[in-house]
């Protein structure tokens, strides 16, 4: 029984700590948990079906349905989270001065709340799916000590969001002023993991074969299946044995959202310059009156 | 004319890049099977820098899921259900795979030589 909570703890992980980061990012949008929980349910369902199709999925594409299936969705992760990261860059600061005023946050917040539910349902589907299969294959073959199995892996998947409420409770606890760039720079990272994660599976699929050789191999050092491996893989998409394919584009997604915040950041403020340029007016003015 | 120089650059880059035999043989195929939640064989052989394709059937009635961090794969595969692994050319060694739903007896070992 402990064996199964273990193996489905392990398998949620991952999902547990991308919910943890994304109600922490969204803690002042009102109505956020309404969100969550629909992405959360609408990936449990997704990974029934998923579990249920498993096998016509497989032989589709030649054999790689699965591979092309994963990477597909994960690509549809990555863009959501860039897309957030950059909406809120661009919007930021009307948030926070608005944010009082409850109806405008809603209409405000609720763009980017979509999105964030997208990529927790998509977490939760590849997890759930590993999960659902799991469970099922261990209640055919365990018969009547299945149900003994069955529980642990209830357990599993209650340790998991135990570890989501453990990561939003800690994340939290950072003054307000950091917490939106500390969650924002989470939400990159996490993105950057997952392009690369998604360049994985194409290259199981075949459909990526250029600079597909082992980049390092730190599998003695920390091994990508072992807790803190899987922790760092989500966090900052940390992989034993990365091609350098995988780190290239890695790299250009940091860079890429970096870039996009950064030039949608400075446009946001140009809108804002009538009031600030009031402001510093009278300032200029001193200046040249000394 | 700097444009076409950074052209035939890339290209050449591409070129090299690209794995010496991407154009060549047919895979090697190596059939593996799943029964009682144990691989059979336990330990299947492959020549060094030729691309191997597993076909991994299951004859159990419950999924399990092929994971490799050696070989960079996971992927599932159904109750009573077959699917396909495909490697690209290995140098020769050891790489130890396993089911991951019951990893205390599904064990295997590919020996590249």
């Amino acid at each position: 029984m402990f064996a199964a909570a273990i193996i489905v703890f392990r398998e949620v992980i991952e999902a547990g700590l991308i919910v943890g980061i994304v109600l922490a990012a969204t803690r002042d949008v009102p109505a956020r948990t309404v969100y969550v929980l629909g992405g959360i349910s609408a990936g449990v369902l997704g990974a029934a079906l998923l579990a249920v199709f498993a096998g016509s999925i497989s032989s589709a594409l030649e054999g790689m349905g699965q591979e092309v299936f994963n990477a597909s969705i994960l690509a549809v992760a990555v863009v959501m989270l860039a897309w957030h990261n950059i909406w809120m860059a661009r919007h930021g600061r009307e948030l926070a001065a608005e944010l009082k005023a409850a109806g405008q946050a809603v209409a405000a917040g609720s763009k980017t709340l979509m999105a964030l539910a997208a990529v927790v349902g998509i977490a939760v589907l590849r997890e759930g799916a590993e999960v659902v299969l799991f469970l099922y294959g261990v209640v055919v073959a365990n018969g009547d000590s299945g149900m003994n199995l069955l529980a642990g892996g209830f357990a599993g998947l209650a340790a998991g969001a135990a570890l989501s409420g453990l990561t939003y409770a800690g994340l939290v606890t950072i003054p307000s002023r950091y917490l939106f760039s500390i969650t924002t720079l989470l939400i990159t990272f996490l993105a950057a993991g997952m392009a690369a994660q998604c360049v994985s599976f194409l290259e199981q699929a075949d459909l990526i074969n250029v600079l597909s050789n082992t980049l390092w191999d730190t599998s003695n050092i920390l091994p990508a299946n072992s807790l803190l491996g899987r922790v760092l893989h989500t966090l900052i998409g940390y992989d034993d044995r990365p091609s350098v394919m995988q780190a290239i584009v890695y790299v250009a997604t940091l860079a890429a959202i970096f870039a996009a915040t950064r030039i949608f950041a400075a446009s946001g403020q140009q809108t804002q310059r009538p009031a600030s340029a009031v402001k510093s007016a009278p300032t200029a003015g001193q200046h040249f009156a000394a | 004319m700097a444009m076409t120089r950074l052209l035939k650059l890339i290209i050449t880059t591409a070129i090299f890049a690209m794995p010496a035999n991407a154009f060549a043989i047919d895979p090697v195929a190596i059939d593996l099977t799943l029964k009682d939640h144990k691989f059979e064989p336990a330990e299947i052989k492959a020549p060094a820098g030729q691309a191997i394709s597993i076909n991994l059937k299951n004859t159990d009635n419950s999924p399990e899921e092929f994971e490799s961090s050696a070989l960079r794969v996971e992927k599932v595969v159904t109750p009573n259900g077959s699917i396909v692994i495909k490697l690209k050319p290995l140098a020769a060694g050891k790489y130890p795979f396993k089911g991951e739903y019951n990893e205390k007896t599904a064990q295997g070992v590919l020996i590249v030589e």
